[in-house]
């Protein structure tokens, strides 16, 4: 089981980090401004399970018309919203707004099927569901935050003030009584979807053709591959830009991938310096 | 939401798709409105490459204090237990106890970083509930296991002469998963998205071997009688050796993901350690190495050479994790060379 996360449906409401704070009751990160946009949680961590990315872009999403011209006002412009205030792209003290979108997206946990916080994990607080995806037993974590640079999408994160790691459980509690997660049964667009992956991935498929037979050529589905560096991602996404412009990482790769070679090289290295006392001691004649 | 179902009539409750479609509303336009006024762009818009700045990784959150220099002092105990080892076998006693004091003095002040870091000590023994090769704090932490009392043993015995065929044992025993100790430390901050560390794999546990020999051959240099400290002269040559050869290896195979360990702050630390081990090395291998005053001297250049080298790599990483730029380039990088 898993999410798909259609962000070309997302309204920015945050409904569902606001449903996830209360299902899983989530502590607040703090009231604080980030002063970059309509974003204030910033990114995922330990108390945000669910955060909205909002990107301001100059950059044309299509020609969004509020019809207003066509009502009753006549010709009045009510808010210099019409077809003709946002062709003419300048607003009264002459200043360039030209073409504008807005990206909105939802990010959560990945649900790395191989997951390298799961690996790295000492304690193995760490473990697979049965729905596979990847949660923490708070009662064993020991705090060690090891997880938290293994993680290639930089999710999990470690609560200030008792040092433990948390992060989404894709509503461990609610799928097992048969509920869908609470973000996705917040989500008033259908911008977030729970069910079986392969069916998401069919889903997915549809929706990506279909956006790019009415031109919206950027659109690419992120995550849905089982083939990828992390054999895929038990929550994908729809975006329609780079990942990195959404703040994830354009190819993550499980940082386990690469451990056996780390193991032989360190098993060198532990030679190498044997071999090198071993040497010293050969050719140092004498005590002195 | 419900779940599609598939029965004999065929799929039911299945899930309407999505009809709306960006920028589709709206598409009316008034004839012969300009589409656009003034004279056309010359300039490309700058690329957005990142979310506002913000880091695509975490941070590892361990305190630089506790981890790099649990980092330090796990490879100058296992440097010294290898140190050790050799000097009890060629018949050189006190630089023998003075490696195998200071082997037990670094494990146990690292261990106490280590469960520092955790915040209770309690939580150190969930360390030990799994064995976990693809863990590699699990493995360490059984290596710790390993090789801790065997240092503890090699001391005590040493010092009080009791029990001699044991430490014997204990010392042989402590040389080799010292070896173990000095090099694993690598692969613990090798095995994370951490760009800086992950990308530098191949080259970290020869730095860190070459780090943790000359370490323990400037507590050598330090601790024992200048009668007994050639071993340890030849092992500051050999460690710097290893230590800048791997380190410039592994600059030049990073390319420009190498420039966190050249700029700012683990720039400098890096350029301190490079200094100083250099003067240690060669101070040992002189003349004037061979005084008392001068043995210090180079013995203390080493230990603080090592010391901010482990605390240069750590900050390198944590620069290159906070700055979105080095993870981009590194995966994109990946992606081009079709590894």
């Amino acid at each position: 089981m898993g999410f798909f996360t259609d962000t070309s449906v997302c309204i920015g409401c945050k409904a569902c980090e606001v449903a996830c704070k209360e299902w899983n009751a989530l502590p607040e990160d703090g009231l604080t401004f980030t002063g970059m946009s309509y974003d204030n949680t910033g990114g995922l961590g330990a108390n945000s399970w669910r955060h909205v990315a909002f990107i301001e872009q100059r950059k044309p999403l299509g020609f969004q018309d509020p019809g207003l011209e066509y009502g009753d006002y006549g010709d009045v412009d009510l808010l210099g919203l019409t077809a003709e205030a946002a062709a003419a792209g300048q607003t009264a003290n002459g200043e360039d707004r030209g073409e504008f979108r807005w990206l909105m997206a939802s990010d959560v946990c990945k649900h790395c099927t191989h997951a390298a916080c799961l690996d790295v994990c000492p304690t193995g607080s760490l473990f697979r569901t049965e729905y596979g995806t990847v949660v923490v037993q708070e009662d064993i974590c020991n705090g060690c935050g090891y997880c938290v640079p293994a993680c290639p999408y930089g999710v999990i994160d470690q609560r200030q003030d008792d040092g433990r790691v948390w992060k989404c459980t894709l509503c461990y509690d609610r799928v097992s009584d048969g509920m869908e997660p609470a973000c996705a049964k917040a989500c008033p667009t259908d911008s977030i979807q729970y069910g079986p992956l392969d069916e998401l991935r069919e889903r997915a498929a549809r929706r990506v053709e279909r956006l790019h037979e009415a031109g919206v050529e950027d659109a690419r589905l992120y995550g849905h591959d089982p083939g990828d560096g992390v054999g895929g991602d038990g929550a994908f996404f729809l975006l329609l830009d780079e990942p990195e412009v959404y703040g994830l990482p354009p190819d993550p790769v499980v940082t386990t991938r690469d451990l056996p070679s780390m193991w032989r090289h360190a098993g060198a290295a532990a030679l190498t310096l044997l071999g090198g006392i071993a040497t010293v001691y050969a050719t140092t004649r004498g005590r002195r | 939401m419900s779940e599609a179902e598939v029965t004999r009539e065929g799929v039911r409750r299945q899930r309407p798709g999505r009809d709306a479609v960006p920028g589709a509303e709206g598409r009316r336009r008034r004839p012969g409105r300009r589409r656009r006024r003034g004279e056309p762009t010359v300039v490309p818009e700058a690329e957005f490459g990142s979310y506002y700045g913000r880091p695509i990784i975490k941070p590892p959150t361990w305190k630089a204090a506790d981890i790099a220099g649990y980092l330090f002092l796990g490879g100058l105990a296992g440097g010294s237990s290898a140190l050790a080892a050799g000097a009890e076998l060629t018949g050189r006693p006190a630089l023998a106890r003075a490696a195998k004091i200071g082997a037990l003095g670094a494990i146990s002040l690292s261990t106490a970083a280590l469960i520092h870091d955790l915040g209770r000590p309690g939580r150190f023994v969930n360390m030990l509930r799994v064995f976990k090769p693809t863990s590699p704090m699990s493995v360490g932490s059984w290596i710790l296991l390993g090789y801790g009392p065997a240092a503890g043993v090699a001391a005590v015995t040493d010092a009080t002469g009791l029990f001699r065929r044991a430490g014997r044992a204990a010392t042989g025993w402590s040389a080799l998963s010292g070896a173990a100790v000095t090099c694993y430390t690598a692969v613990l901050i090798a095995d994370t998205a951490v760009p800086a560390w992950h990308e530098a794999y191949r080259e970290l546990p020869f730095v860190f071997a070459g780090s943790g020999a000359a370490s323990a051959a400037g507590l050598g240099l330090l601790a024992a009688p200048v009668c007994e400290a050639a071993p340890a002269r030849g092992a500051a040559l050999f460690g710097a050796a290893l230590e800048l050869a791997a380190e410039r290896r592994m600059e030049r195979r990073l390319g420009p993901l190498a420039e966190p360990y050249r700029a700012g702050r683990a720039g400098l630390l890096m350029r301190a350690a490079k200094v100083l081990t250099i003067a240690g090395a060669a101070g040992a291998a002189l003349p004037a190495g061979r005084s008392r005053a001068g043995a210090a001297l180079c013995g203390a250049a080493l230990l603080a050479g090592s010391a901010c080298l482990r605390f240069g790599i750590f900050e390198a990483g944590r620069v290159s994790a906070t700055d979105p730029h080095y993870t981009v380039l590194a995966q994109r990088s990946d992606r081009k060379a079709g590894r």
